[in-house]
């Protein structure tokens, strides 16, 4: 199983896309929510240089936005 | 072959997909963005047969109401280029892949409006940021730049009064958004704003660290120190997929009579990339039914 981790904040579209894909595809994920934890906002921007979100980590691998074709790749999804 | 390709999937394309599952058209649905901008939408009190509803629960929906017909779907590609075919249309998907069809609908939508200013496309994502409601929270406590100075721009300069330490509001015009918005946000204690000022540069390595803005009619350059610069600039139609095949407006739009004709027999156009007046759902919605529709009689009378 695949370690999937989300840094979101709550108004944001296309993290609820992402989560709504992982649920559709069972695949368990945790979500840290960066507008309210300033320690996973901070880890975030160092590991993917980014300040935009969804940014997801897939074992260790960092996919910007909620990029679909990716994200299946990496999980093995048809 | 297909006998109908939907590029988009937004209210025009998401409904376009329903009719011409009900015709029985063998039907491709194929975009990027599940639910397009309705998913940025937050309370939504005009589209008929709810009082109040989220952009993203109307989306959920529209998505449980196509995906019970028997068409394909494919999510997370978008359209890059429609070619004309002897019989028909081949489209390109942005993951390689090709599609035929005896009719397309064009669905796309509309996109944010870039600045097209150095480091703008570098520092996307690393402090550029199109989506303020996305993205808003994780400035918190910085110095931020709104550009723009419609509604779009003073919302999110207005949302950002609670989070960023102060906010520069830089406009190419004066503020064109509702009165009630302007009031709020030149009450803010912690806004400068810059009208008749446009950005000239967005620096930083590898996060954005200034924008440099200059007046409009020529003068000194200012540099503002942000940690993030959001654009609100408004919108451009998706339509470059179709350049050169079909007309488009000075806006870019396509230009598409009232049956959702684009001129090219078999092409149509549906929702927010079309010249049709009132960016709305509703409206979308509407035009995507209407496009079904004439692509089906476009279908049956090519049959006979």
């Amino acid at each position: 199983m695949a370690e999937v981790k989300i840094y979101t904040t709550p108004t944001c579209p296309y993290c609820k896309m992402a989560k709504k894909f992982f649920q559709d595809n069972k695949v368990a994920y945790q979500e840290l929510n960066v507008a309210e934890d300033r320690k996973s906002l901070d880890e975030m921007i160092k590991h993917s240089k980014q300040m935009s979100v969804p940014v997801i980590d897939i074992d260790g691998e960092i996919i910007i936005g909620f990029n679909m074709p990716q994200i299946k790749q990496k999980l093995g999804l048809a | 072959m297909y006998e109908l390709i939907i590029a988009g999937a937004g209210p025009a394309g998401i409904t376009a997909a329903v009719y011409a599952a009900r015709k029985k058209l063998k039907t491709l649905l194929i975009g990027k963005d599940l639910g397009g901008q309705p998913n940025w939408t937050t309370g939504i009190e005009n589209y008929l047969g709810y009082q109040y509803i989220e952009g993203p629960e109307l989306v959920d929906k529209f998505w449980n109401q196509v995906k019970q017909f028997p068409i394909d779907i494919k999510t997370g590609q978008s359209v890059t280029k429609v070619f004309r075919l002897e019989n028909g249309f081949q489209v390109a998907a942005d993951d390689g892949q090709n599609y035929q069809g005896l009719a397309v609908i064009i669905a796309t939508g509309k996109q944010p409006r870039r600045l097209n200013v150095p480091g703008e496309e570098r520092l996307r994502g690393r402090g550029v940021t199109y989506c303020a409601i996305c993205d808003g929270p994780v400035f918190q406590g910085q110095k931020v730049a709104v550009i723009g100075g419609g509604n779009s721009a003073l919302t999110a300069a207005e949302d950002m009064i609670r989070i960023a330490q102060h906010i520069y509001l830089v406009s190419i015009t004066p503020l064109t958004g509702d009165p009630i918005l302007i009031d709020k946000v030149k009450a803010a204690p912690n806004i400068t704003i810059f009208t008749e000022h446009q950005v000239a540069e967005i620096e930083g390595e590898a996060l954005v660290e200034a924008v440099k803005i200059a007046p409009r009619g020529g003068g000194d350059a200012k540099r503002l120190e942000v940690g993030g610069v959001f654009v609100e600039i408004g919108l451009v139609p998706n339509s470059e997929l179709v350049q050169g095949l079909v007309k488009l407006n000075e806006q870019k739009e396509i230009i598409v009579d009232c049956a959702c004709e684009t001129g090219m027999p078999g092409l149509f156009a549906a929702g927010d990339v079309t010249n049709v007046p009132e960016k709305q759902i509703i409206v979308a919605a509407g035009e995507g039914a209407k496009a079904a529709l004439q692509a089906h009689r476009y279908l049956q009378r090519r049959a006979q």
